[in-house]
């Protein structure tokens, strides 16, 4: 198991859980970062931070710190 | 008033019963249903359209007193459908109904009826984007838990189908229990089987056949069982502690259901601050049994509110949603790999905004000679009407003078907000936020501040209310207080006077650049680079604290839409002219009394008539001469009356004050009076000038004044370090009362105002003194 911002650009995770309960973590939630969604690692912006992303196929820009909240499973293709 | 035979065969309305028992009701709630004005309330997540689609729906008519920029303020618009008459409520969009903030509770308020000063909402419309269902139920369904009469516009249906999503509607409708409409509001279809939807809710409640229907909740029972439980220790605490009888105290200090249910979820969310703001802190341990409670059942809240909602979300989606194609090749990602690339992006980002001001200089230019001629001959055909006097000079050396010099600045502010509106509605400014978070973030604010200071270009006013779009108070609060330091447009009049009169167009660095441009893009730059100190310091004082969340949605890119784009600058437009019409003429109609008053102005108002009729007759060179010393005589009586007036006065007493910046007691009493806007300024000079007798006709108006304008010792008043002084003084200042007002409103606290204008002010004093010493020792 690894963190959102760890995947390399392209590449695919299943979301495992979110850490913590506070606005940050609602947020994520309410934006579809759920358990078993599936999330594509897209980008990260020119100064390097934040990333963006892709979950429940809308594109999400996360801050780094953000996405280290994020566990998750790497996986080859996104589960329908 | 309805006839009678309607009344009787009218189904009373929950409005009457209650105007029987209750003080008069307002005007809206006449007799029949038919007579009073419907509340409907559109809600929806942020890029779903839902501005356009309000826009669609209300045309012109929406109510003014918002500021353009995105739909943060909550806009209202009458529409009709069928024989009713609607208020539509544009509620601003949001990802989920738990609100975290006091801003975000107004708008849950607003749904449940809860809200003070508002009679409750009749109809629902939730716009949703039709290619991300799934995200959007989640709103959704919070929204059909309140149990008022719900519609679901189905928006973007022409970005789903090119995306090949074929929408069964129908299905949707019927598992959810609502009336379900496709739409497009973009296209402008759909629109009228949404009010006939909307007519269709609207004949069921006006027969008080309202009662929503038993619709499937979406969290488990035990949820609503706890709640119900918490509901009853709550009633119970109230009624003891304040020994009111049970009736009265759970109406007004026991919150609804809806609201019993956030306390529930929400951790540290508004709900559970109000339940403690309300029945004391005593109420936390009852809700943390709850949640205790809860979990050992079925989980912790948070978690269990999430997954509950998109497994909701997922059944009723069930066999909605159907590819009929292959996904195409999404032009967002490929346009994204370019906006956002390390190299492309960021000179994309710079070229994009250095197009924008460079556009709004250069296109501004013709229209503005259309406005200052049209002046020209305004004040022409009164001076020709009206014999010289007190009248004349009210018109032409106050209003004209006064109102004119400001309005000419409107093809400016129209192009700025056409920009704002392009960038905005096209979804490339979420990317400069995106671009941008990383440097904002080393002096304490994020991406989110962007939009807000972007704004501020333009105006602070709608700048500070886009800071709503911030979650974090304390990030908000720093945006808004240094917010007022870009240079919006009321600065730009000041910067282009001066400019244009006292720096020469010569070409600098081989005459690749002229030195007017930077000039003026170093005043920009001032502003931002003073607010960078500034935001940092209050992000390390009173705003200290934990980084805020970033988490921002990047909608797709789409072609801007005329209408809404066209809407904003007409808004913006309207907004200005409405400022000069009402504030700014004020202001010049009082600074040209006190420039009038006191004083005997007969020999005045005699030279004058005896020059206009010597010019009006054939010239010889004995009458050449004689005109001359008409004049000299005339600019001598002007300016001994100004001198003695009030504004005279007041300018001569302050003047020792504005001396090391080096400015006369002329400007001195330009920057007091433009107190309530900075653009006063410039109508106070004209007026100063117009009255001083130092504007001819033949004269190039303002700036030929100001160049002749001398001290007492024949020394030019304005040189370049005392145009530059001048010109750091109104970049730094607080001179403006609305951004103050609205800075007081969006904090809530008379103190951050205050604090905004002190700290400025003695900004810009110092940075005019040091600005004006260092210049003249250059120059």
């Amino acid at each position: 198991m690894t963190t959102l911002d760890q995947l390399r650009p392209g590449q695919f995770g299943q979301i495992v859980r979110i850490d913590g309960f506070d606005g940050i973590a609602s947020r994520l939630r309410e934006m579809g970062f759920i358990p078993g969604e599936s999330v594509q690692f897209l980008r990260t912006a020119p100064l390097g931070d934040p990333m963006k992303c892709s979950v429940q196929g809308s594109r999400i820009a996360v801050r780094n710190g953000e996405a280290r909240r994020v566990f998750i499973e790497p996986i080859a293709a996104p589960v329908s | 008033m309805a006839n009678s035979a309607e009344t009787s065969s009218t189904p009373r309305t929950s409005k009457d019963t209650i105007s029987n028992s209750a003080a008069p009701l307002p005007v809206v709630s006449s007799p029949t249903a038919r007579g009073r004005v419907f509340r409907v309330a559109l809600v929806g997540n942020p890029n779903t359209g839902k501005s356009t689609l309000f826009n669609a729906l209300a045309g012109m008519n929406v109510r003014t007193g918002n500021y353009p920029g995105v739909t943060i303020e909550k806009k209202v618009g009458r529409c009709s459908v069928g024989d009713y008459s609607i208020e539509l409520v544009d509620l601003p969009g949001t990802y989920s109904m738990a609100p975290r903030s006091p801003d975000e509770m107004v708008a849950v308020e607003v749904l449940t009826g809860e809200a003070a000063n508002e009679p409750p909402v009749d109809v629902i419309v939730c716009v949703v984007n039709s290619t991300l269902l799934q995200r959007n139920l989640f709103l959704v369904s919070q929204i059909v838990e309140l149990g008022k009469p719900t519609i679901l516009a189905l928006n973007m249906t022409d970005a789903a189908e090119a995306r090949g999503l074929a929408i069964d509607v129908e299905k949707l409708s019927e598992n959810l229990g609502v009336g379900a409409v496709p739409t497009s509001a973009s296209r402008r279809t759909g629109i009228d089987e949404l009010k006939a939807e909307i007519k269709t809710q609207l004949d069921r409640v006006a027969n008080g056949r309202a009662a929503a229907t038993d619709r499937e909740r979406p969290l488990p029972k035990q949820f609503y069982a706890v709640c119900n439980e918490l509901r009853a220790e709550l009633v119970q605490r109230a009624c003891t502690t304040e020994s009111l009888n049970e009736r009265n105290c759970s109406r007004t200090m026991i919150p609804d259901q809806y609201l019993i249910e956030r306390m529930l979820l929400d951790r540290g969310g508004e709900a559970e601050r109000r339940a403690i703001r309300r029945l004391g802190a005593a109420v936390l341990p009852a809700i943390a049994q709850a949640r205790e409670k809860l979990a050992s059942t079925c989980g912790d809240p948070t978690e269990l509110e999430c997954g509950a909602r998109y497994a909701w979300a997922a059944k009723h989606l069930d066999g909605v949603v159907s590819r009929t194609k292959a996904k195409p090749r999404n032009a967002t990602d490929w346009l994204d790999a370019i906006l956002t690339h390390r190299v492309a992006g960021m000179i994309s980002f710079f070229a994009i905004m250095f197009l924008i001001f460079q556009c709004i200089y250069s296109f501004s230019q013709f229209p503005m000679d259309l406005i200052d001629g049209a002046t020209g001959l305004v004040a022409d055909a009164i001076t020709s009407i009206i014999p010289p006097g007190m009248l004349r000079s009210l018109l032409v050396d106050g209003v004209i003078a006064g109102v004119g010099g400001v309005l000419i600045f409107l093809p400016q502010i129209a192009l700025l907000f056409f920009f704002l509106a392009v960038l905005e509605d096209c979804g490339y400014m979420s990317r400069a936020a995106f671009i941008v978070d990383r440097a904002m973030t080393i002096f304490g604010l994020s991406g989110k501040s962007f939009l807000p200071l972007m704004s501020s270009f333009a105006c602070a006013v709608p700048g500070v209310m886009a800071t709503r779009v911030i979650e974090n108070r304390r990030d908000r609060f720093a945006t808004i207080m240094v917010a007022p330091l870009m240079s919006c447009s009321a600065r730009l009049p000041v910067y282009l006077l001066l400019i244009g009169a006292f720096v020469p167009a010569t070409g600098v660095l081989g005459g690749w650049l002229s030195a007017q441009p930077l000039v003026l893009m170093a005043m920009y730059f001032v502003g931002v680079a003073v607010a960078i100190p500034v935001a940092w310091l209050l992000k390390k004082t009173l705003l200290r604290g934990e980084v805020a969340p970033f988490v921002l949605e990047l909608p797709e890119y789409k072609i801007p839409s005329a209408r809404v784009v066209f809407s904003r600058v007409w808004e913006a437009v309207r907004e200005f002219v409405v400022r000069a019409g009402t504030m700014i003429f004020a202001a010049s109609i009082l600074i040209w009394f006190a420039g009038f008053w006191p004083g005997d102005h007969s020999r005045q108002f005699e030279l004058q008539t005896q020059i206009e009729q010597l010019e009006v007759a054939d010239v010889t060179t004995l009458d050449a001469a004689e005109l001359e010393a008409l004049h000299v005589e005339y600019r001598h009586v002007s300016s001994l009356l100004l001198t003695n007036s009030t504004l005279g006065k007041v300018g001569h007493a302050i003047e020792p004050i504005v001396r090391p910046l080096g400015w006369d007691w002329r400007i001195g009493v330009g920057a007091v009076a433009s107190f309530p806007a900075r653009e006063v300024i410039i109508s106070t000079l004209g007026t100063i000038y117009s009255l001083g007798g130092e504007v001819d006709e033949q004269d190039d108006g303002l700036v030929a004044a100001m160049r002749a304008s001398t001290w007492p010792d024949g020394r030019p008043v304005f040189t370049i370090p005392t145009a530059l002084s001048i010109m750091v003084f109104f970049a730094l200042c607080a001179q403006c009362v609305s951004t103050l007002l609205v800075i007081k409103r969006e904090t809530n606290s008379w103190f951050w105002p205050v604090l905004s204008f002190s700290y400025m002010t003695v900004l810009a004093y110092v940075g005019a003194f040091a600005t004006y010493q260092v210049g003249s020792r250059l120059f």
